[in-house]
């Protein structure tokens, strides 16, 4: 309770850091009055139209990734289990980058979302037709392994093709995942896929905990596998799926939160789903006050930072792992 | 009252029967122990009694809807698994997921039911330690508790004894021939035939999926049926000290 407490602040802390963060030199009174009122300044705009968004997508995509994070490693029994692994952000991707190759992207706003969720939305419909509710777990990776590959070769593919330079940077430069410039348009394009992924995901948590005696225990125990599977892929899929169509691929958030959570919580995985759920959209808002204040004359991508923090604190995950195994 | 009732169980893989027309009961106050060698099928009877398994014939628990089955019957997979750094206390309460409504936390009657597993095992001293930095023979005791906080009329075990010091395996057996005492039922698979002599009530012997012998130990372990299956010659003595059996030789 207490952790659960200390997270809330925290991310509390962060949203309002996040709302204060950016290049206009004003106070933070001015800055929360123009937000809870619409006085018609610029001010009022930036505050209600650009910087509120944001913060608010930071905590949604943070909190699908977190949860989805620790969902996948609660049923692969693995702690270098991640979202990306079920092939859903690589398809998300794909889906994206076909709309920006089209010119569909720049013929209606939610053409770009629109289409990585179509994709993610068919990588899922594979996935559950090669690992459905009677595969078991090391058929769902393998799958997952092998969307992933189709999607990033098709990805490939388009930028090999690309014949303008422009799209193809365009292309690269919205694969590293950001949540600059976005609206209420994205919150309510994903909104609802997330509230569907969140609701069946953090209903999980029994059987997660069932699930640390190994799969013949769970299922002795009462835990319906083929459902808890079918909860899994489509939670995380919604969830991330709508992450990933919104602000690109945002990696090791998934990855690095259940893994820094897991000891507060006594290792518990339905404990661990709530935390990193909150630790989740902390690091996001972290990373993306970071981008802002870091470098505020660049466009520094959160997708790049969030991987400059995250693949050593891998590191330090596999060397760890390396000094506990015998 | 009848705690498992099998009647012609048959596991089929790829056209070859690994169980073939298993029937069998079991009552309260037994247990049972079952051995065979490598491969006669011991692992699939037990899961495919469960319900683990697709299975022909009838089985008594397979036929009980899932959430209804985890109140009948509990089980040790032959796998000590323990995922996560989780503590003692955690592990053991897992057993009370079975008896839990829907989204509600430990009551009183399952922190009763933790605490009696623990005091059975006598697990007290480690409660609070992490699972996963106990030793084997510490982690086989603490998956026992889980499964008597399970508190089911029967329990099946695949093979808890294995690998386990002298002393443990000993202690195993002590708890599962009391429970059998208690009036609750245990069904131990095990390689261990000197073991399954002294402490269980009844012996199931499989042979390439059938069951070829079942009742006192003193019937089943006889010269004929160990040198048939095991393709072994034995010792086998009824002594003050209880019963003595050993291995001795291969029929060639």
């Amino acid at each position: 309770m207490r952790l659960a407490a200390l997270l809330l602040v925290l991310v509390a802390a962060l949203f309002a850091a996040s709302l204060l963060s950016g290049p206009l030199p004003v106070s933070a009174w001015q800055a929360l009055a123009a937000l809870a009122g619409d006085d018609g300044t610029p001010l009022s705009v930036v505050m209600r139209e650009i910087r509120l968004p944001r913060a608010l997508l930071a905590v949604m995509i943070g909190a699908s990734l977190g949860l989805s994070g620790a969902a996948m490693q609660g049923y692969l029994r693995n702690p270098l289990a991640e979202p990306g692994l079920i092939g859903v952000s690589g398809a998300a991707a794909l889906g994206a980058v076909l709309a920006l190759q089209t010119g569909l992207a720049a013929a209606f706003a939610l053409a770009l979302p629109l289409s990585a969720l179509g994709m993610a939305v068919l990588a899922v419909l594979l996935i559950l037709m090669l690992a459905g509710p009677r595969g078991a777990s090391i058929t769902l990776i393998l799958a997952g392994i092998a969307i992933s590959a189709l999607a990033g070769a098709l990805t490939s593919l388009v930028l090999n093709l690309s014949p303008n330079p422009f799209a193809a940077a365009d292309i690269v430069f919205w694969m590293m995942g950001s949540l600059a410039d976005r609206s209420f348009t994205h919150i309510w394009l994903a909104l609802p896929f997330m509230l569907v992924g969140w609701a069946l995901l953090a209903g999980l948590g029994r059987s997660l905990d069932a699930l640390t005696l190994g799969e013949d225990a769970a299922q002795a125990m009462g835990v319906r596998l083929p459902r808890l599977r079918l909860a899994l892929i489509l939670g995380t899929a919604a969830s991330v799926g709508a992450a990933t169509a919104v602000a690109g691929a945002i990696g090791f958030v998934g990855l690095v939160v259940p893994h820094l959570l897991r000891p507060f919580v006594g290792g518990r995985p339905s404990a661990l789903l709530w935390a990193s759920a909150l630790g989740g959209a902390a690091m996001v808002l972290a990373a993306d006050i970071a981008v802002r204040e870091v470098f505020p004359t660049r466009d520094l991508k959160l997708g790049v930072l969030m991987a400059l923090v995250g693949a050593p604190l891998f590191l330090h995950l596999i060397y760890k792992t390396r000094k506990e195994l015998p | 009252m009848t705690l498992l009732s099998l009647s012609d169980l048959t596991v089929f893989r790829n056209d070859c029967p690994i169980v073939d027309g298993v029937t069998v009961r079991v009552l309260p106050g037994e247990c049972v122990g079952l051995i065979g060698p490598n491969g006669a099928g011991k692992t699939t009877l037990l899961r495919a009694a469960l319900g683990l398994l697709e299975a022909r014939g009838y089985s008594s628990l397979a036929a009980l809807p899932a959430s209804e089955r985890a109140r009948a019957v509990a089980w040790m997979p032959q796998a000590r698994e323990i995922a996560w750094p989780v503590s003692v206390e955690a592990v053991i309460a897992l057993g009370r997921i079975p008896h839990l409504p829907r989204g509600a936390r430990l009551r009183d009657a399952d922190r009763a039911a933790v605490d009696a597993a623990i005091a059975h095992m006598e697990l007290e001293p480690m409660r609070h330690r992490t699972a996963t930095h106990l030793s084997g023979g510490e982690q086989a005791r603490v998956l026992i508790a889980r499964a008597l906080a399970q508190e089911t009329p029967l329990l099946l075990a695949d093979e808890p004894i294995a690998g386990l010091d002298p002393a443990h395996q000993i202690a195993t057996m002590q708890v599962f021939a009391g429970l059998a005492r208690a009036g609750r039922s245990v069904i131990v698979s095990l390689h261990d035939l000197a073991q399954a002599a002294r402490h269980c009530t009844r012996l199931l012997m499989l042979d390439r999926g059938q069951l070829v012998a079942d009742g006192p130990p003193a019937q089943v372990l006889t010269a004929d049926n160990v040198a048939r299956v095991f393709g072994v010659t034995a010792f086998y003595r009824d002594t003050p000290q209880g019963v003595v059996f050993q291995p001795m030789e291969l029929t060639k």
